[in-house]
C-alpha cells in the first residue's frame, strides 16, 4: 500500500472494547470459534459459536437402520467410540428387552476404560501444550500407543471400532497377543522404566499381557504427577483460572470431570449401573477447587481407577458367548421411547430413542457431554486474561466435533 | 440404588403431581428401565417445572428433545413434541432418577414458554431445539441459531417434511 492510501483510511473510534473472533482455524481449539469481547488484556464477554463441524448424525440416523447407525455414530468422539455408541447400544437393548451374555458385559468395560484413558491421555497431553510444558505431549503420546494397539487387538481397528453391538459385542478378544506387539512393548517398557518385566519373558497371554500394560501404565502415572501435575508452572498456570461454583455447575448441568472438579460426586457408572460396572470396585474422584487445576486433577485420578477398573474386568471376566446372535442389518425393533446413560470419557452421554416398530430409528437425540459442557464457556471466560483462555477451554476437555455431531 | 426404589420414587413423585396439578397432567408415560415422561399443557409447563425444581430438587437439566409427530401411525394433527430430560444433583436420594417433561405444540404455531428461568444450562439446548425444528421459545434471553450457518434457508432440518438432499426415503 503507497503512504498516500495509507494516510487516507479512517480510523474508527470503537470506544474501550474490542471485539475479535478466536478460531475457526485453530490455536489447538479444533474447529470452534469463540466471538470475544476485551477491555484491554481483559475478556469482557465471551459468544461460543459452535457448529463449524455440524454432520447431521441425528437426521442420518433417521435414514439409516439400527444397526447401520453404529458405526457413524462413533464418528463425533473418535478417540472414545466406545463411550458414544454405549448409550445407543443400551438404548436399543432396552427398547428390544435383552441383555448381553456376561463376557460380553465386560468386554464392553475393558473397552470403554482402555478408551477413556486414550480420551483422557490425549486431554492431559494438550492441556500439557497449552501450558507450555511440551514433554508431556510426548509422554502421552508416546504411553498411548500401547493402549491403542490394546483395543486395536479387541476391536479391530485402532480408534473406530464398531465394537458394540445390540446383545454383545461384534467379536471375542484374542486368546494371544502378538509376537511382535509384544516384542514390541518389551522393548518400549525396558527402555522406559529402565528394567526388564518382572519374570522375565513378556506374557503372550491376552488377560496376562493386559495385565502387564496396566501395570507399566500405572507406574507411569505415578512419574506423570511430579512431571506435570505437581509442576509449578502448571500450577501458576491452572490454579484458581476459570472457577466454576459447585451450584453453577449443577444448575449449568455440566457432566464429567467438569462436574466432579466442582466438588460433585456424579457418575453414571456408580449412580445407573449398567452392564459389568455394579461388580467392579471403584471410587470417583472429585476436588474442591472448582478450577481448571481440579479439572485436570480429576481427570489423572480417573485414569488411575480406569486401571483399576480394567484389571478388574481382565481378571473377573468369565469365559462363554460374547453376542446374543448375530442381527441382520435390517432387524426391527419394538415401538416405544427410551432415555439411556452411559459414562463417556467427557461425562455422561445419553440417548433419546423413538421407535416405530420400523427397522429405522424414528428420532434420535444425542445429549453429548461436550455440548453440556459449552454451556460453562461464556460463563467461564469472563473477568479473565486473554492468556488464560486456552487453559480454560481445554480444562472442559471441550470436543468440537462430539458437541456439533 | 436398585431398579425397584427409582421405580417407588418415580411413582410417588408422579403421584403428588397428579394430585397438585390434576387435569393439567394430560398422559403420564412409565417404562420401567425406559421412561418416566409426563405430559403437559404448553400453558402450564412453567408453573409444573417450577414446581418440580421446589419441591422435588429436580435441578439438573440432561437434555431437551424436539421430535415431530407428524409421521408416526396414528396422528391425526401435525404436532411438534419438546422433551425436558431433567434430573437431581442436590438431592442424593434422586441421583440415579430422570423424570421427562414433555409437552405438545401445534406445527403451524409453534410457541411455547422457554425454561431457561427455571433450569438455566437449558439455554443452548433451546437454541438447539429452536434452530432445528423451529420452536420459538417466548422469554428466552438470546434466541439465535446455534449449530446451523447463518446462510442456512430451507426448513428446519428436523422437522419430517425436510428432506436431506440425495437421501429420498
Amino acid at each position: 500500500m503507497a503512504k498516500e492510501e495509507f494516510k487516507s483510511l479512517e480510523v474508527y473510534e470503537t470506544g474501550p472494547t474490542l471485539t475479535f473472533s478466536m478460531g475457526p482455524q485453530h490455536p489447538g481449539t479444533g474447529h470452534f470459534r469463540m466471538v470475544i469481547t476485551v477491555v484491554g488484556d481483559m475478556v469482557v464477554r465471551c459468544d461460543p459459536d459452535p457448529g463449524f463441524v455440524h454432520r447431521g448424525e441425528e437426521k442420518m440416523c433417521e435414514y439409516k437402520t439400527w444397526i447401520t447407525n453404529i458405526p457413524h455414530l462413533e464418528r463425533p468422539a473418535i478417540l472414545d467410540s466406545a463411550g458414544m455408541t454405549y448409550p445407543y447400544v443400551l438404548a436399543v437393548e432396552k427398547l428390544m428387552d435383552i441383555e448381553p451374555p456376561e463376557r460380553a458385559k465386560y468386554l464392553r468395560v475393558i473397552m470403554a476404560e482402555l478408551q477413556r484413558i486414550c480420551s483422557h491421555l490425549y486431554w492431559l497431553g494438550l492441556m500439557g501444550v497449552f501450558a507450555g510444558h511440551a514433554t508431556m505431549y510426548m509422554w502421552c503420546f508416546g504411553d498411548r500407543e500401547y493402549l491403542v494397539d490394546l483395543t486395536q487387538l479387541i476391536g479391530g481397528q485402532r480408534i473406530t471400532h464398531s465394537y458394540f453391538v445390540p446383545g454383545g459385542v461384534r467379536n471375542d478378544a484374542p486368546p494371544k497377543v502378538p509376537r511382535e506387539l509384544v516384542k514390541d512393548f518389551s522393548r518400549y517398557y525396558r527402555m522406559i522404566l529402565g528394567k526388564d518385566y518382572p519374570g522375565g519373558e513378556m506374557p503372550e497371554d491376552f488377560r496376562k499381557y493386559v495385565l502387564a500394560v496396566c501395570d507399566f501404565f500405572d507406574a507411569r502415572l505415578d512419574e506423570y504427577y511430579p512431571m506435570l501435575l505437581d509442576s509449578p508452572i502448571f500450577i501458576y498456570r491452572t490454579k484458581g483460572i476459570g472457577i466454576l461454583k459447585r451450584e453453577d455447575a449443577i444448575s449449568l448441568g455440566v457432566v464429567g470431570p467438569v462436574l466432579r472438579g466442582s466438588g460433585v460426586k456424579s457418575d453414571t457408572r456408580i449412580d445407573e449401573p449398567y452392564d459389568a460396572y455394579p461388580y467392579i470396585k471403584f471410587n470417583v474422584p472429585t476436588m474442591d477447587g472448582c478450577d481448571s487445576y481440579s479439572r485436570m486433577m480429576v481427570g489423572y485420578y480417573e485414569m488411575k481407577e480406569s486401571v483399576k477398573i480394567i484389571r478388574q474386568a481382565v481378571e473377573q471376566m468369565p469365559e462363554g458367548p460374547v453376542k446374543l446372535k448375530q442381527h441382520p442389518v435390517t432387524i426391527k425393533v419394538p415401538a416405544g421411547e427410551v432415555f439411556a446413560s452411559a459414562e463417556a470419557a467427557r461425562g455422561q452421554c445419553s440417548f433419546y430413542i423413538r421407535s416405530d416398530g420400523t427397522d429405522k430409528p424414528y428420532r434420535v437425540k444425542i445429549c453429548s457431554p461436550s455440548f453440556r459442557n459449552l454451556i460453562a464457556m461464556p460463563y467461564l471466560i469472563r473477568d479473565v486474561r486473554i492468556a488464560d483462555i486456552p487453559i480454560i477451554y481445554w480444562s472442559l476437555n471441550y470436543w468440537p466435533v462430539e458437541c456439533d455431531r | 440404588m436398585s431398579l425397584s426404589d427409582v421405580g417407588e420414587i418415580l411413582a410417588r413423585l408422579i403421584e403428588d403431581l397428579k394430585k397438585k396439578f390434576g387435569d393439567k397432567i394430560l398422559e403420564v408415560n412409565v417404562e420401567p428401565k425406559k421412561i418416566t415422561k409426563v405430559l403437559v399443557a404448553p400453558e402450564c409447563i412453567k408453573e409444573v417445572a417450577e414446581y418440580l425444581k421446589s419441591e422435588w430438587a429436580l435441578d439438573y437439566i440432561k437434555g431437551v428433545t424436539g421430535i415431530d409427530l407428524s409421521r408416526l401411525p396414528n396422528m391425526a394433527q401435525e404436532v411438534l413434541e419438546v422433551i425436558y430430560h431433567v434430573g437431581s444433583l442436590s438431592s442424593e436420594a434422586l441421583k440415579a432418577v430422570t423424570l421427562s417433561l414433555s409437552t405438545k405444540i401445534s406445527i403451524s404455531d409453534p410457541v411455547m414458554p422457554s425454561l431457561t428461568s427455571v433450569w438455566k444450562g437449558a439455554e443452548m439446548h433451546e437454541r438447539e431445539v429452536y434452530e432445528m425444528l423451529g420452536v420459538n421459545f417466548k422469554g428466552h434471553p438470546d434466541l439465535r441459531r446455534l449449530l446451523l450457518p447463518e446462510f442456512w434457508s430451507d426448513k428446519p432440518p428436523l422437522r419430517k417434511d425436510y428432506v436431506a438432499p440425495g437421501r429420498e426415503r
